[in-house]
């Protein structure tokens, strides 16, 4: 029921293929690389620059090195610090302007903390966030306001993320109220415009959440977040708690935002499918940490580290009649506590590939080809894909 | 407790032709659902008609009665001290008979009394629930220490035997004080007595609900607007929590109702000769009531009478906002 409410609706996604089955087929293995040989490291940063170049990029965010530390207290009189959960621990990418950064990883892996630091809803234990040139790591309440427009957040779960004593119009022309912003031809005219970009009828103004479905509430929340016109959007996991059948309208309903304003877009996603589409980078999170990030097409066709070849492994084939067999790479145990991360390369106790050094010495984030950087000692390309 | 009753409805929209044109807020889903609720709506109606009774005091006693304070010796048996004829005194121009001793009208001393009750009452439940509300928004938004103090005080509060300290705090009150004096100085002394030990009960109610609220992703959403704790606080929690707080605070009045009898009943509330239900019972409950029962039942059915609209009418505001029963 919830789809014929939607399918009525002028929508810029309608007509088009799903992620899953679209037009990103991956690309053949390059010959020259063999599909499992070792891939050498190229010279670090010198890389890391001649890789950015190369794409002609113009940074909007750069991460560096960025930690959050969360103090797990006991004891209900006095309150003591036993620890810290080790949330996001010397995460470090950046962002080109008009490009989409996907950022993968299981639950708990650290990815809506990532999102809230750059997005300065938590203000990172050490490390830095720098947006459009300025460092905004420390910048207080009051120095953030104005900042805020610029980076607007769209959330995973619909239901939550809308007040339901609100109506339509109130939430999205919230962002426009805290910011004192008065659009020429009033908040109203504004509001109208945005509900029907996001392919909502703007007589629906006076209406509350509770009318409307999930995705047409997701729809709200993207409306809400571009009311001021930012230039980045952190959307954080925005189709997960939606039906299948309406993800993929939700994400092209953003990617053709993203084209039509010259957005920039953090997408966070626990599963590669859902980034494929949409992402120009991918950045795999595993425990607090970035442990590979590469150009899309590179990371689907070519992944380095075990844990992304695993998470590879369960995407859902794109072509269903292809003769690549592929076998889905089962994980053994749980992910390890971030209160007590295992030592070293945090994936080994999982890995089946770990050696002794695994165990003994943190492989670091390295460039081992162009863009493409990995932490693991033993990278190689797998055919898996 | 979890999340407002607004989610629940979500199942029910189906199809675009069922959903309603203008847009339905709890306030008025909430109406519709308590017309229906007939003890509800009786109790509504006896309320608004004693409100008008309270305020048009003066008007009626003067169409139907005699001066509250105006003692009438000559309707009394010398004797007795008690009123002559059957009922008390009843009349066509005494229409519950009078008082024994001073010979003054029921009838008007049952309508002025109203004024006292339910302006103390009303007012005290403001007070409570304007502290309680803060408060309990405070304790539940920024937590910590501050959810540390304020849980503790209202702990502290609702332990305490508040009649004894409210008989203490109106012992050590000067007769002018705070520029009020007389009567005035008492109701304000009431009403600050009885809302300080009420609040704590829309308090809990706010922060348990401030408490689930705070961790939906609207409030995220709020700040990572730009939006600080007061704009988070009065746009954002204060609608959510609305509902709930009218519910309790309809369920506070009664008490406080009671609240007010119980002190002036003990000679700490208004003082005679202003009439009052909780001193007119007092008076009636020495020894007069197996003589003369009209003077102890008048006072006494109204405070039962408006205990009970107010507690059916609370009931059914519960049923209507808080389908679930927020207790
Ligand atoms: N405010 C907090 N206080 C304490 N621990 C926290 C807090 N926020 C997150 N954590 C912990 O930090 C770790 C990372 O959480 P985060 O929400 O960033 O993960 P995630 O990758 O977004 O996972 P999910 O897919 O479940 O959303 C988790 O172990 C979580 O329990
Ligand atoms: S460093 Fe070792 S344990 Fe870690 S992912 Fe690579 S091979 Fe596995
Ligand atoms: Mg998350």
């Amino acid at each position: 029921m919830t789809v014929r409410l939607t399918k009525d609706l002028r929508s810029p996604a309608t007509g088009e293929p799903s992620p899953a089955t679209g037009k990103d087929a991956v690309p053949a293995q390059p010959t020259d690389a063999p599909a499992t040989g070792a891939v050498p490291a190229a010279s670090g940063e010198a890389g890391e620059v001649r890789g950015r170049a190369a794409r002609g990029g113009d940074e909007l965010v750069r991460v560096t090195d960025l930690t959050k530390l969360f103090p797990v207290r006991r004891g209900t009189l006095v309150r003591r610090s036993t620890g810290a959960v080790r949330a996001v621990d010397g995460v470090g990418f950046a962002i080109d302007r008009g490009t989409t950064l996907g950022l993968v990883g299981e639950s708990g892996s650290g990815k809506s903390t990532t999102g809230r630091l750059i997005s300065r809803l938590l203000e990172p234990t050490s490390g830095s966030v720098v947006f459009d040139g300025r460092d905004i790591s420390h910048l207080s309440t009051r120095e953030l306001r104005p900042m805020r427009r610029d980076i607007q957040m769209i959330f995973q779960d619909p239901y939550s993320s809308l007040n339901p004593r609100h109506t339509i119009g109130a939430i999205v022309a919230a962002p426009l109220r805290i910011q004192k912003q008065t659009p020429r031809g009033g908040i109203r005219a504004r509001v109208r415009e945005l509900l029907e970009l996001v392919g909502l009828n703007p007589e629906h103004y006076n209406r509350y959440p509770n009318e409307f479905s999930g995705g047409q509430r997701q729809r709200i929340g993207i409306a809400r977040a571009l009311a001021t016109r930012p230039k980045l959007i952190i959307a954080d996991e925005p189709v997960s708690a939606l039906d299948v059948s309406i993800r993929a309208q939700i994400i092209n309903l953003l990617d053709g935002l993203r084209t039509e304003f010259g957005l920039t877009y953090l997408f966070i996603a626990h599963d590669l499918s859902m980034v494929r589409h949409i992402s120009d980078r991918v950045a795999v999170m595993y425990l607090g940490q970035i442990i590979e990030l590469a150009d899309r097409t590179d990371l689907f066709s070519g992944a380095l580290h075990p844990y992304t070849h695993a998470l590879l492994s369960a995407v859902p084939i794109p072509d269903p009649t292809s003769h690549h067999r592929r076998e889905r790479i089962r994980l053994r145990d749980e992910v390890p506590s971030p209160l007590n991360p295992p030592v070293a390369c945090r994936f080994h106790p999982r890995c089946w590939k770990a050696q002794e050094i695994c165990r003994t010495e943190a492989p670091p984030l390295r460039e081992r080809a162009p863009g493409h950087q990995v932490a693991c000692h033993f990278p190689e390309k797998r055919d898996v894909v | 407790m979890t999340a407002p009753p607004g989610e629940m409805m979500v199942e029910s929209v189906t199809a675009p032709a069922v959903v309603p044109t203008e847009g339905r807020s709890l306030w008025r889903s909430g109406w519709i659902r308590l017309r229906r609720d007939k003890p509800a709506m009786i109790s509504g109606t006896f309320l608004i008609l004693l409100a008008l009774i309270a305020i048009f005091a003066p008007v009626i006693v003067a169409l139907l009665g005699h001066p509250p304070n105006e003692p009438h010796y000559d309707l009394l048996d010398p004797n007795t001290a008690t009123p002559r004829g059957r009922f008390g005194g009843m009349s066509w121009h005494y229409l519950l008979g009078v008082e024994p001793v001073n010979g003054r009208d029921i009838f008007s001393r049952t309508v002025y009394g109203a004024r006292v009750s339910l302006l103390v009452a009303l007012l005290a439940t403001a007070t409570a629930v304007i502290i309680g509300t803060v408060l309990g928004m405070l304790a539940g938004y920024l937590g910590g220490l501050w959810d540390t103090i304020i849980a503790r005080l209202m702990d502290l509060l609702l332990s305490v035997p508040s009649v004894l300290f409210a008989i203490a705090i109106v012992a050590v009150i000067p007769n002018k004080a705070f520029g009020l004096s007389g009567s005035s100085l008492r109701i304000g002394v009431l009403v600050f007595v009885i809302g300080i030990f009420a609040w704590p009960y829309i308090g809990r109610i706010v922060r348990g609900q401030v408490l689930s609220l705070r961790e939906r992703e609207f409030i995220e959403a709020s700040r990572s607007l730009g939006a600080g704790t007061f704009t988070v606080m009065f746009r954002e929690l204060l609608p959510n929590v609305a509902a709930p707080v009218l519910v309790y605070a309809t369920l506070l009045i009664p008490t406080n109702i009671l609240n007010e009898a119980a002190l002036s009943y003990l000679g700490v509330g208004v003082r005679p000769p202003t009439a009052s239900w909780g001193d007119s019972l007092a008076v009636a409950s020495h020894g007069w009531y197996s003589i003369e029962p009209i003077f102890m039942l008048a006072p006494g059915l109204a405070i039962f009478a408006t205990v009970l609209a107010f507690n059916l009418l609370g009931d059914g505001l519960r049923d209507a906002f808080d389908p679930r029963g927020g207790r």
